[in-house]
């Protein structure tokens, strides 16, 4: 198989890829590839121009912030570097175990979000975390949460030329954890569910809690009824909280060859509830 | 519109002219440059059989755009053995039989290279899990993982 064909052009720095892509017709970002040079194999997408971002230092990398600050993230950090960092523990988890050690070592952390397969660890993973998604275009730039980043199935609230520059994510302090949690394809390690847990514990009780799933929705979902029914609580109401999933993933549950939706609504709880008691232990200790 | 790359093919700098954006990188191997040791399997990225060293990573060269490798160090099956000499996971692939017919053996060496790096050690299961990007149809892994862990000694 072989992609249609397209103009290719690169860019050696963040100004010169968002002037390309104002002037270039129907053009897209390519970073590692490991999302769009599949889906234009199989003719799912066939853009005129692709710009060749993948070469631009600037974007790749982690800055680890103290203090308060955010991690931040460039978006040409590949899954393997997430894998071994020092990041929050359940993004290294879920980078960790996106499609195997080659496709970890192209796929990049920028082109995962940007694509916004629902069925991808990310986007559930950074909705949980609480990250900031940093855009910019050729004159101005602006900071997008990540649970209002994605809009749909294979959706983004991205504007045409706008390119991600920074993935921002917070520290986790002591008495808070993190963990991702899913049941994967085992093909392609896709998620069929995902469920990530961010909590902060003090004496047993959870303080707070943030929890997404993904997988079985077309986009990433906050899970707020979840997180209601375990705040203010101890850890012995994660099981009892997680049963709540149900009424915080809507009615548009996604439906394929490898699960039915009935399927998906039943086995989310179990990785909410593995999501949370990871997490818990976590931020004990 | 053609564009003009150069790389480093098995140790021998290699330029092309004229090369379509839209080449894989498979094909400018086993195309371009003859090298017909890296196999296509899936073509999907799933089953690791053209996995080569890009810059020292293992990659599935059926998902990397032959343009994406301009200026880059590739190493292929072909780039293994110096003089005629197996190395060791070749020898390990060789003793242990890890191999019935052979498709996948290409990527599975460049793969496991990779994976028993620095990990003299390496479990059965890190081995496996090192895996899941590398799928073989024939020998049931038994022998590959046993081939993996005679190698990780040897290249100790």
């Amino acid at each position: 198989m072989y992609p249609p064909n397209f103009n290719y052009v690169r860019a050696g720095s963040v100004a010169e890829a968002l002037s390309l892509i104002a002037s270039e017709d129907d053009a897209k970002f390519l970073a590692g590839g490991h999302s769009l040079v599949p889906a234009m194999k199989l003719r799912l997408d066939a853009p005129g121009t692709l710009i060749d971002i993948g070469r631009i230092d600037d974007l790749r990398g982690i800055s680890y912030g103290s203090g308060d600050e955010n991690d931040c993230i460039g978006p040409l950090t590949t899954h393997s570097t997430i894998a071994s960092s020092n990041l929050a523990a359940a993004l290294v988890e879920a980078a960790g175990g996106i499609g195997d050690p080659q496709v970890r070592n192209r796929g990049t952390i920028g082109g995962n979000i940007a694509h916004a397969d629902p069925a991808s660890d990310l986007p559930t993973v950074l909705t949980a975390l609480g990250a900031t998604i940093r855009v910019e275009n050729p004159s101005s730039a602006r900071n997008i949460e990540a649970a209002s980043f994605f809009t749909g199935l294979f959706e983004t609230s991205l504007e045409e030329n706008e390119l991600i520059t920074v993935i921002a994510v917070p520290r986790e302090g002591a008495g808070t954890g993190s963990a991702y949690a899913k049941l994967f394809n085992p093909a392609s390690r896709y998620a069929v569910v995902g469920a990530c847990a961010s909590v902060t514990v003090n004496n047993g009780v959870v303080s707070r809690a943030r929890v997404a799933v993904g997988g079985l929705t077309p986009m990433a979902t906050r899970c707020g009824s979840v997180e209601a029914a375990l705040e203010g609580r101890s850890t012995d109401a994660i099981n009892g909280a997680s049963a709540q999933v149900a009424s915080d993933v809507g009615d548009d549950i996604l439906e394929d060859i490898h699960a039915s939706a009935e399927y998906r609504l039943g086995v989310i709880p179990v990785y909410v509830e593995r999501a949370l008691q990871a997490a818990c232990a976590r931020a004990a200790g | 519109m053609g564009v003009s790359i150069s790389l480093n093919i098995n140790g021998e700098a290699r330029s092309l002219d004229n090369v379509e954006p839209r080449l894989l990188l498979v094909d400018l191997i086993r195309e371009e440059l003859g090298l017909t040791g890296t196999n296509i399997g899936c073509d999907t990225s799933q089953c690791g059989a053209c996995t080569v060293h890009m810059d020292g990573l293992a990659v599935k060269s059926c998902t990397v755009l032959a343009v994406q490798a301009d200026g880059s160090d590739v190493v292929t099956i072909e780039g293994m053995a110096e003089d005629g000499q197996l190395t060791a996971m070749q020898q390990a692939f060789w003793d242990e039989h890890g191999l019935q017919c052979g498709y996948c053996t290409p990527g599975m060496i460049m793969a496991g290279v990779k994976l028993v790096e620095g990990n003299p050690d390496i479990s059965d299961e890190e081995i496996r899990h090192g895996l899941e990007g590398n799928i073989c149809r024939c020998t049931g892994y038994q022998n590959i993982v046993k081939a993996m862990k005679v190698a990780a000694q040897a290249a100790a």
